[in-house]
C-alpha cells in the first residue's frame, strides 16, 4: 500500500490521479463465470511534471476499463483511485467537483458523441454554463474561441455549424477543445484517432502534444496503435488480457522490448519499406504446440515461444529491468520484483530541465534518464 | 502483361445533389493482372469504396454509373442482365465490404450463412457434400471446422474476418475485393487474416483488390497500388516505386503520415481538408494542399500519363 498522505502535505506532493493496486472484475450472472477485466495495476499521474502516458493492448485487455476507473465512471473490485490523496468514492462534494474539472475524457467516437440537431455550439456552451465559467456572453465566446485555437480550429469555422458539416478529425479535436474549456490537468483520451483517417491523426496527436508541452496537461493516451503511442507518448504501459505486462519510458519499450508480448505488437506493424518480411502466418503454426492457457499462469503462455513449465505455475511478477521500466516475465526474475503499487511510482516521469533542447518541428520533452 | 482479368476503362460515377452533380469516381482506369495483388489507396471520401461497388454494378440511385466499361475477362459486365449480374457477384468478382465482419447475420450460424451462398448460385449440393465443401473451406481460413455450428457472437473478430473470407471465396471468384478488411483488428490478428487472404488467394489463383490507407499495409501486401484522390486516380505505380520514389506529392503525404518507429518526431500530417466533391477547385484538385503548386496547376488539370514505367497525374513530376 503507498502511504496515507498526511492532510497538509497531502496537496503538495499526493499525484494528481493514483491507481494502486486497482483490478476490475465483472460478474458473471446466473452461475456463470465472472470476468476479469483489469489485475492489479498501478499508476501515477503527477501535475507538477506533465507527461503522455500511452496505454497500449488488443481490445478486451482493458484499456478502456483503466479509462473509466480512473474517470471514476467504474469502481474498481480491489485496490483504489486516488484523486489528489483521496479516494475518488470518498470524496466530498467539492473536491469532487474539482476532481470533474481537472480530469476530462476524449471519447473514440467523434460521431455518436453530438446530438445531431444541436450545433457543435452545444457541447461548448454546456461546460460553461455548468461550471460558470463566464460571467456574460461575450466573456463565454471569448474562452470557446481560445479553445479552439488552442487545438489548431479557427472559432469562426467551427461555430453555428453542425457536427454533419464538419470533418471527423474537426470534431475529434472540438471534443479536445471542449476538455480544454474546464482547465483540466489531466485529458484521459481513449482510442481518439482510430476512427480518423491516417493523414489527420498526424494533427490531433499533433494538438494533443502541444497541450502537453505548452499548458502542462497530462494525458492518458489509450490507443490499440503502438507506432502513434511512440510518436506522442513519453511513457508506455501494455496491458495483455488484463495484465500489465511492460511498461517503460517510449523509446525504450519500442527500441528494445523486453516483453514476448510486446516484442510480437512490434513484429506485427506492417512498415512502409521495401523489405517485405511482414506476411508470415508464424503464429497459426507454432500455436499448436504450444502450452495451453493456464488460469494460474501467465497470461501470455500460451501464446508464448519462450514458455517454460514455470510460465503455467504463477502468475510472474513485475521485475524493475531498468531506471522507469517493469516487465511481467520470469525470464528477468534476477532483477528486482516490484511491489503492488510501487509501479506508479518507479514510472514517475521527470521531463527534462527547462531549457533543454527540443526537436523545432514537433516538441517533445525531452528524456531524462 | 498477360491477358488482364479484370479491366475498369474510364469509369465514372455521379450522385444526383440539390446543388449539382457530384462526381464521386471520375474517368478511373486500370487492369488487373491474374494473380496480382493491386491496392486502392486515399482518405475517406475519395471514392474507394464507390468505385469498388461501382465495378460491381451495385450503385445505388441517386447514384449513377454515367460513363465506361468494366470487364471481366472477355465479359463486358454492362452487357448482363440483372440476373446475370447476381450470378457473377460472389462467383466472378467478390466484394468484402467494410465491416463485414459484423454483417454476418447473427441468428443464422457460420456453416449456414455459407451454404446460403451455394443454394444462392443455384448450386444444389446434398447434405454430404455441401458440410464437406463448408469444412474444407473454413480449414482453408485458418478456422476448426466446429465453426460451422457456430454463431457469429461465438467467434472473435479474426475469426468473424476469416469466416467473412470464407463467404467470399466460396465459389472461386477470380478477383476479390477487400474494403478495409481489417481496419477493426489490432496488429497481431490483422497479421493473420491477411495472411489468411493471401495463402486462399494464392490457391485461387485469384487477383485481389486491397482497399485501405493504411500504407504500411500497402508495402507489406500489395504488388501495385493506385492513389486516388477526390474520385480520380493521381498516381499507379508498383509499391516498391510508391515506397521509394513518391512522384505525386499527395503519395508523397501519405508515405509520410504513417508514422515511424525509428525516430520520434516525425509524425507529420497532410496539411489541410480533402476537398468537396461538390465544389472541386480549378486545375488539379490537390493543388490547394500542395506546397510545390504552380500557376500551372491551379488552372490546369493535370492528366495521369506515364513516367518511368509508373502513371502519376501532376505537372510537376
Amino acid at each position: 500500500m503507498a502511504p496515507k498522505w498526511p492532510a497538509i502535505l497531502r496537496d503538495a506532493v499526493a499525484p494528481l490521479i493514483e491507481a494502486i493496486d486497482v483490478s476490475k472484475r465483472f460478474a458473471g450472472g446466473l452461475g456463470r463465470e465472472s470476468t476479469l477485466a483489469l489485475a492489479g495495476l498501478s499508476l501515477a499521474v503527477h501535475a507538477e511534471t506533465p507527461s503522455i502516458i500511452a496505454v497500449v493492448g488488443e481490445s478486451g485487455s482493458g484499456k478502456t476499463t483503466l479509462a473509466r476507473l480512473l474517470l471514476g465512471l467504474a469502481e474498481p473490485t480491489g485496490g483504489e483511485v486516488r484523486y489528489r490523496g483521496t479516494d475518488l468514492h470518498k470524496l466530498t462534494r467539492e473536491e469532487r467537483r474539482t476532481f470533474r474539472r481537472d480530469v476530462q475524457a476524449v471519447f473514440q467516437d467523434p460521431y455518436g458523441v453530438y446530438n445531431p440537431f444541436y450545433r457543435v455550439d452545444h457541447v461548448l456552451t454546456a461546460p460553461v454554463r455548468r461550471f460558470q465559467l463566464a460571467s456574460s456572453r461575450a466573456e463565454a465566446r471569448e474562452l470557446i474561441g481560445e479553445a479552439l485555437r488552442g487545438v489548431g480550429l479557427q472559432p469562426e469555422e467551427i461555430l453555428g455549424r453542425f457536427p454533419h458539416q464538419l470533418s471527423g478529425g474537426q470534431r475529434q479535436r472540438v471534443m479536445v477543445a471542449r476538455a480544454l474549456l474546464l482547465g483540466p490537468k489531466l485529458i484521459v483520451a481513449d482510442e481518439p484517432v482510430s476512427m480518423v483517417d491516417a493523414s489527420l491523426r498526424a494533427t490531433i496527436l499533433s494538438s494533443l502534444r502541444k497541450l502537453t508541452d505548452d499548458r502542462g496537461i497530462s494525458i492518458l493516451y489509450i490507443t490499440h496503435d503502438l507506432a502513434t503511442a511512440f510518436q506522442v507518448s513519453d511513457s508506455i504501459l501494455v496491458l495483455y488480457r488484463a495484465h500489465l505486462v511492460e511498461a517503460g519510458a517510449a523509446e525504450r519499450v519500442i527500441a528494445a522490448p523486453q516483453h514476448p508480448y510486446t516484442q510480437l505488437l512490434i513484429s506485427a506493424i506492417p512498415r512502409a519499406h521495401a523489405a517485405r518480411d511482414w506476411l508470415i502466418d508464424e503464429d497459426e503454426e507454432t500455436r499448436k504446440g504450444r502450452a495451453p492457457l493456464s488460469a494460474h499462469g501467465c497470461c501470455f503462455a500460451d501464446r508464448c515461444p519462450h514458455a517454460a513449465s514455470d510460465c503455467l505455475a504463477a502468475p510472474p511478477d513485475l521485475y524493475h529491468t531498468e531506471q522507469r521500466r517493469a516487465v511481467a516475465c520470469v525470464r528477468f526474475r534476477d532483477h528486482p520484483a516490484l511491489s503492488a503499487g510501487a509501479l506508479g511510482e518507479v514510472l514517475h516521469f521527470t521531463p527534462a530541465l527547462p531549457g533543454a533542447p527540443c526537436d523545432e518541428s514537433f516538441p517533445h520533452s525531452g528524456q531524462a534518464e | 502483361m498477360s491477358e488482364p482479368v479484370l479491366r475498369v476503362d474510364g469509369l465514372s460515377v455521379a450522385f444526383g445533389h440539390p446543388l449539382g452533380k457530384v462526381h464521386a469516381v471520375d474517368d478511373v482506369s486500370f487492369a488487373l493482372a491474374a494473380g496480382e495483388r493491386f491496392g486502392l489507396a486515399g482518405e475517406s471520401g475519395s471514392g474507394k469504396s464507390t468505385l469498388a461497388l461501382a465495378i460491381l454494378r451495385m450503385i445505388k440511385p441517386p447514384g449513377r454509373i454515367e460513363a465506361g466499361e468494366v470487364w471481366l475477362g472477355n465479359t463486358r459486365l454492362a452487357d448482363l442482365d440483372e440476373e446475370g449480374m447476381r450470378a457473377l457477384r460472389l462467383a466472378g468478382i467478390a466484394l468484402v465490404p467494410q465491416g463485414s465482419m459484423n454483417s454476418l447475420n447473427p441468428v443464422l450460424r457460420i456453416g449456414k450463412q455459407i451454404a446460403d451462398a451455394f443454394t444462392d448460385h443455384g448450386l444444389h449440393l446434398n447434405r454430404g457434400e455441401e458440410k464437406r465443401r463448408i469444412a474444407a473451406l473454413l480449414v482453408q481460413v485458418g478456422l476448426p471446422e466446429g465453426v460451422a455450428r457456430m454463431y457469429p457472437h461465438e467467434l472473435s473478430g479474426g475469426m468473424k474476418q476469416r469466416a467473412c473470407i470464407a463467404i467470399a471465396t466460396c465459389l472461386r471468384p477470380r478477383v476479390i475485393i477487400a474494403d478495409e478488411p481489417t481496419s477493426a483488428l489490432d496488429v497481431v490478428v490483422q497479421r493473420q487474416v491477411m495472411a489468411t487472404l493471401a495463402r486462399v488467394q494464392e490457391e485461387l489463383g485469384a487477383a485481389v483488390v486491397l482497399i485501405g490507407h493504411d500504407m504500411g499495409l500497402m508495402a507489406q501486401f500489395i504488388d501495385r497500388l493506385a492513389v486516388m484522390y477526390a474520385g480520380r486516380l493521381v498516381e499507379v505505380a508498383p509499391i516498391a516505386e510508391i515506397i521509394d520514389r513518391p512522384r505525386h506529392p499527395y503519395t508523397r503525404a501519405l508515405v509520410a503520415s504513417l508514422p515511424s518507429l525509428e525516430t520520434r518526431g516525425a509524425l507529420t500530417g497532410i496539411p489541410g481538408l480533402a476537398p468537396l466533391l461538390r465544389d472541386l477547385p480549378p486545375g488539379c484538385a490537390f493543388h490547394p494542399r500542395c506546397t510545390l503548386a504552380t500557376e500551372r496547376c491551379r488552372a490546369e488539370r493535370p492528366l495521369l500519363r506515364r513516367v518511368d514505367g509508373t502513371e502519376v497525374a501532376c505537372h510537376l513530376a
